[in-house]
């Protein structure tokens, strides 16, 4: 039997008909396209489809689309500003290398936004609390705090990463 | 996932007469532990209840001298909650403490305790803090409401409303977590009530359970000194490739030691 949903994804209002089963991970890539979200472990473990509903990050391998029925949702997508410039968290995992292979990025990133959001001003040991729910099997750890140290004084100062100069 | 129907009711009305109404219906909270189980194929439910838009299950209340917490209230509302700091300050660490911060920004107090996961965290607060669970039917005393691994005293179709936890004189939670889930290998919760103290362990058994040499010697002398000498039988304790039956006993008692420090 099928539902039909309406999300707000990247700002843009969306329909369509699902299955209940339909994890909001799939629904992303494989109704929406929007492949930045990526199925990890698919366990809840890893956090590599982090995304945000009404702000909040949460796993999307471990919510139905139904379930976020009339909610916004925000993806890796929906970060960069329409003329392509990079979220300052964005900018900071970039210029730290922040990441090795890259799969665990997106959900990093966003639960990174989240936890910047919620305390502006996280010290090594808040970030590195704050990111318990998303693994690095390449195991970057350090450069990923360090970016989120980083990209976090950014959004404070509202402007670009100040990271050039260092 | 096997298939199932899905239904979100708008009243706790509605809600109980759609579970009520539902072979095999499944009550959904967070979803933190369903959906994954539902993942792995290991449940088949006719449907999903999904109690979100229900009002009358959500919100912190300071209300008869303690906390009323609906039962839809996520973990991180808790843990964030400047009523819950205020007035039970150890019930908003215990939620701070719990999964990580995507699964408490999902996760509800009733699904946790519907659930009765032997590692869970908040059944140890619902017995610790002598927390009384209503439903749309009836109030559980929280001694009486875990009976088992997975078991709860809850009938089929019953729906959690709300946990209502009295403020003790003080208390603390103290967990030894696994690394990787952080469920707790042993978690402790220790709670004053006058001269009576409570000691509820979660982690260690198939359920939560009490430990009334502990809360004796504590009744004594509320010192992490007192438990000097208290053992705890290891017979009957779970035992994992996480940590053996003996080693869960011997962190009962650190455990238990650091829950008294803290509460001071």
């Amino acid at each position: 039997m099928a539902n039909t949903v309406t999300l707000t994804v990247n700002g843009k209002t969306v329909t369509r008909e699902v299955e209940e089963r339909t994890l909001l991970v799939h629904f992303l890539r494989e109704t929406l396209g929007l492949t930045g979200t990526h199925v990890g472990c698919d366990t809840s473990q890893c956090g590599a489809c982090v995304v945000h509903v009404d702000g909040r990050s949460v796993k999307s391998c471990t919510t139905l689309a139904v379930q976020v029925d009339g909610a916004s949702v925000t993806t890796i997508e929906g970060l960069a500003a329409a003329d392509g410039t990079l979220h300052p968290m964005q900018a900071a995992f970039r210029e730290h290398h922040g990441l090795q292979c890259g799969f665990c990025t997106p959900g990093m990133v966003m639960s990174a936004v989240d936890l910047v959001r919620e305390n502006p001003t996280p010290s090594e040991k808040d970030v590195r609390e704050g990111l318990e729910g998303n693994i690095c099997r390449c195991t970057g750890y350090h450069n990923i705090v360090k970016a989120v140290l980083t990209g976090a004084e950014a959004m404070r100062s509202g402007s670009d990463a100040k990271i050039a100069a260092e | 996932m096997y298939a199932f129907a899905f239904q979100r009711p708008k009243s706790l009305a509605d809600a109980v007469t759609a579970i009520g109404a539902e072979e095999d219906g499944k009550l959904l909270g967070g979803g933190q532990t369903l959906l994954p189980t539902l993942k792995q194929r290991l449940a088949q439910p006719s449907a999903l209840i999904d109690l979100s838009a229900v009002p009358e299950l959500k919100g912190i209340t300071e209300a008869a001298g303690g906390l009323t917490i609906g039962a839809f209230t996520r973990h991180a509302e808790v843990a964030h909650s400047a009523t819950v700091a205020r007035v039970i300050p150890a019930l908003a660490s215990l939620a701070e403490g719990i999964g990580d911060r995507q699964v408490r920004n999902m996760g509800t107090l009733g699904g946790s305790i519907a659930n009765s996961d032997p590692a869970a965290d908040y059944p140890s607060a619902v017995v610790g803090l002598k927390a009384t669970v209503k439903t749309d039917r009836r109030d559980i005393a929280g001694d009486d409401f875990f009976t088992g691994m997975f078991e709860t005293a809850l009938e089929p179709g019953e729906v959690i409303v709300s946990v209502h936890f009295p403020k003790p004189d003080k208390a603390a939670y103290a967990k030894f977590r696994n690394p990787a889930s952080r469920y707790a290998v042993v978690g402790v919760f220790v709670a004053v009530f006058g001269s009576e103290v409570r000691v509820a362990v979660t982690g260690a058994g198939p359920s939560v359970f009490r430990l009334p040499s502990f809360e004796a010697a504590l009744a004594g002398n509320f010192s992490a000194a007192a438990l000097d000498g208290l053992t705890v039988d290891a017979d009957g304790l779970n035992a994992d490739l996480h940590a053996s039956a003996e080693y869960r006993a011997h962190l009962v008692g650190v455990m238990a030691k650091r829950a008294v420090t803290a509460a001071g």
